[in-house]
């Protein structure tokens, strides 16, 4: 663990890098609210890359940082801070550590450099239309045919499955045990003949997540993760992860400067908005609420810098932390006043250049209300995780 | 209150409209219509704009004076729960509460004659109030209208006007004194749309329909534009935006039934863990408070209709009391209904997304929740003097 000033040192140099790499371009679009395309983040996450800081959770040795858990959190609020994109997390976050821990020599020499160049575009298929929480209960089918696998099914909610070349997959090799044992997890090759992507729009209006249909697409056995039937293990493994950072203190922090600046601009009875009594006790509540969520963030990451593994307080740190930043959408909404209403979905575009229907900021701000509506159902909804509290720690 | 029985204005009369409505807009209003709501009130076949006219829906919501049914507040919240429930993006409120409803209030009899084809479907119009710059204050206007000769010249601009798009008349608000934000001094003029010196800037509204940046610039317009006495328009204003305000309550109400009605359903079909996941109780509670809140709403929408026909205070203090519960309470059942969802509940082609969307939106229009607690607050203030103990 380092001290202090080490982590302080750290911040500086992060934030020289961002000052100095991070197009100007692509933070004017996030900072818009405008849609990163599949090149906006392929030349960011090339940017990283060539610093050697875009795994950031992996270990040296596989290309990754290295870094403790507080150096992420800091990588993640100075990144914030500055509007860049994030990381796409399906490889880099996800795939690479369960590969990292179970997978094959081979399947960490030819895919493990592939995640860190970009030549693979990753995305998650897990949930299927009659598997969501009870993910166990997927039925996605794959049948060993010689030295391959026959998949037929369908995923969906595939987020960004329209830019990815590859899918890794919870899929069912056997039917005749209870479900969690009979569950593999397979790497798919999307240009297989046999799969389609089809997109899902959004309340939104946006189309990030996807159908994806499998028909007698043929995988080699060589793509089978590990051992056949222990695919659930993998994906809790897999999920630990996915749960780094899950707080998003990073995105509440800067979303709640964006909103007082917004608030400082809009006029409200004469008087800037962020002066109004109402407004003003709106916004002062969630900022309580995030000083001491920062402060639960770091009490938790010092436990695992003591080599405890973080266990529930992911799922009370993923509830607190959703739930805050759709408080800040919604805080958001009210504060553009009636320019919530128009939506130029143009707008959102790099290169919009015609008069903004009012304040430029106001442009992306009620589409991100309804996407973040987002945060609370996936990544296991809040309701399962306040199960899994009840059940792990309150032992009711 | 009176000492009367309460009246919920459930006539025989309403109950049949509500009927008739209600199988009317069930066959004609579909997810498609709503997903494409650019056609909302065309002429064309894919409208309902014409037929609702020919149902005399228009009608009823015009009072006998100049040619309508009814214009009780009763009746403006059955049509309108009735429009929400089916998730319709028609342009009832920009045509007859709010510019139709100001023709008839302070028009001259030649000007009500526009109200006839108004109520037939043929000719349509908007309400030209709000500006950049004014948010929820409703005095807050800085278009002015200068004496010209015989008539005036208006100058100035106006923000986020439903309906402009299809409107052929603009009522809009101008001020012909020079205090920016008093009551007094605000004047309304009945302009056709093509006017030289109009120019718009339509866009979609992200909850269905359309509306409009409007820039006005140098706009002559005959004296007989003006609606009403010089200067003398707010008490107006305010009474139709407080009615105004009952129709999107009431609209919200009926897209909060709606939605309740597709999440009960889905709590019911949907499996996960081996039952319907209507069987956690987690889930049964917050449904259960859902349903809870939505009886508010519905007490609240009564309790402005009730008196908008009464005096400035009562029904002002009314409709900041509805708003800022619709909008606490509209809020909840959108959040809460996609909630229960799960990931269904975003998806743009189930019709949850559409009430989702126009329960949230329904917040920025006529003042938000915390707009109308100040204005409770103030307004209560104002009618009972805080006493020194
Ligand atoms: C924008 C978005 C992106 C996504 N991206 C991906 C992706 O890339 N890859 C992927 O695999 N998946 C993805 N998902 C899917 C996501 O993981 C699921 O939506 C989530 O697991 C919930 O499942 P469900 O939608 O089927 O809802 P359901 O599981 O049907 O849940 C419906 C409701 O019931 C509640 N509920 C369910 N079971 C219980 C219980 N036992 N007790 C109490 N309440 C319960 C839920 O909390 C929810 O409120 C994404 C989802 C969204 C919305």
């Amino acid at each position: 663990m380092k001290d202090k000033t080490d982590l302080q040192e750290f911040r500086t140099e992060v934030r020289q890098f961002l000052d100095s790499k991070l197009p100007a371009r692509i933070s004017r679009k996030m900072r818009l609210g405008q849609r990163m395309t599949k090149a906006d983040y392929e030349e960011w996450h090339a940017i990283l890359n060539a610093q050697g800081w875009l795994a950031v959770n992996w270990p040296v040795e596989f290309g990754g940082t290295g870094w403790s858990a507080h150096q992420r959190l800091i990588f993640e609020e100075e990144l914030c801070a500055a509007h860049a994109p994030r990381i796409v997390p399906f490889g880099l976050m996800m795939l690479g550590p369960v590969l990292q821990k179970f997978g094959s020599a081979a399947q960490r020499d030819r895919f493990l450099p592939r995640i860190l160049t970009g030549e693979h575009w990753w995305c998650q298929g897990y949930s299927e239309p009659g598997a969501g929480s009870d993910l166990a209960s997927l039925k996605t089918r794959a049948i060993r045919d010689g030295d391959h696998y026959v998949v037929n099914g369908q995923k969906t909610w595939t987020t960004l499955g329209q830019y990815a070349n590859w899918i890794f997959c919870l899929v069912r090799t056997n039917t005749e045990v209870k479900p969690q044992s009979g569950i593999s997890f397979l790497l798919i090759d999307m240009t297989t003949p046999g799969m389609e992507v089809h997109p899902i729009r959004l309340l939104d209006g946006e189309a990030e997540v996807n159908e994806v249909f499998f028909d007698n697409v043929r995988v080699p056995v060589e793509n089978l993760v590990g051992e056949e039937n222990q695919g659930w293990t993998y994906a809790k493994y897999l999920l630990t992860h996915e749960r780094t950072n899950i707080a998003g203190t990073g995105f509440a922090k800067a979303g709640l400067d964006a909103v007082k600046r917004i608030a400082s601009q809009e006029m409200a009875g004469g008087k800037p908005l962020i002066t109004n009594p109402h407004f003003a006790a709106r916004l002062a509540q969630i900022e309580i609420d995030l000083m001491a969520m920062e402060t639960t963030n770091l009490r938790v990451i010092a436990k695992v810098a003591a080599g405890q593994a973080p266990g529930v307080e992911s799922s009370m740190l993923k509830i607190k932390g959703t739930e805050l930043r759709q408080q800040i959408n919604d805080l958001t909404r009210r504060a553009v006043g009636p320019y919530a209403i128009p939506f130029v979905s143009e707008a959102l575009d790099e290169g919009f250049n015609a008069q903004p229907v009012g304040p430029e900021y106001a442009a992306p701000v009620a589409a991100q209300y309804f996407n973040n509506r987002k945060l609370t159902i996936y990544g296991g909804s809040n309701e399962i995780q306040r199960t899994i509290i009840a059940k792990q720690v309150l032992d009711l | 209150m009176s000492g009367n029985a309460p009246s919920f204005g459930e006539t025989e009369e309403r109950m049949m409209l509500k009927d008739t409505l209600r199988r009317f807009l069930s066959d004609t209003c579909t997810d498609e219509m709503r997903l494409d709501s650019s056609s909302a009130g065309q002429e064309d076949s894919s409208g309902i704009w014409v037929q609702l006219a020919e149902l005399g829906v228009l009608q009823i919501l015009f009072t006998e004076n100049v040619g309508g049914l009814g214009g009780h507040g009763f009746d403006i919240v059955t049509v309108f729960e009735e429009l929400g429930r089916a998730g319709a993006v028609e342009p009832l409120l920009e045509n007859i509460v709010l510019a139709g409803g100001l023709i008839a209030d302070l028009g001259t009899e030649d000007q009500h004659a526009l109200l006839r084809e108004v109520m037939s479907g043929r000719h349509q119009l908007a309400f030209a109030h709000t500006e950049p710059g004014s948010r929820y204050d409703l005095p807050l206007v800085t278009t002015t209208a200068t004496a010209d000769g015989q008539g005036f010249v208006l100058a100035g601009n106006k923000a986020v006007v439903s309906n402009a798009d299809n409107a052929q008349t603009l009522v809009i608000s101008a001020r012909t004194n020079d205090a920016l934000d008093s009551a007094d001094g605000i004047s309304l003029f009945l302009v056709p749309a093509g006017t030289p010196g109009i120019s718009m800037r339509g866009y979609p509204r992200i909850d269905g329909g359309t509306a409009a940046e409007i820039e006005l610039s140098n706009v002559k317009v005959p004296a007989d534009a003006l609606l009403g006495k010089p200067g003398k328009a707010f008490p107006a204003i305010e009474t139709r935006v407080s009615m105004a305000i009952a129709a999107v309550s009431a609209e919200a109400l009926g897209a909060m039934e709606a939605a309740k009605e597709l999440t009960i359903d889905y709590l019911q079909t949907r499996t996960q863990f081996g039952r319907p996941i209507g069987k956690f109780q987690v889930l049964q509670h917050r449904m259960a408070n859902v349903l809870i809140e939505i009886e508010q709403a519905r007490s609240a929408v009564l309790n402005l209709a009730a008196v908008l026909n009464s005096g400035r205070m009562q029904r002002e203090r009314n409709a900041s009391a509805t708003k800022n519960l619709i909008g606490r309470v509209g809020r909840l059942v959108a959040e809460e209904c996609i909630q229960l969802h799960g990931g269904i509940g975003m998806s743009q082609e189930y019709a949850l997304a559409h009430y989702a969307r126009r329960l949230i939106m329904v917040d920025h229009e006529f003042g938000d929740t915390d707009h109308h607690l100040e204005r409770f607050i103030a307004l209560s203030q104002a009618q009972e003097p805080v006493h020194e103990r």
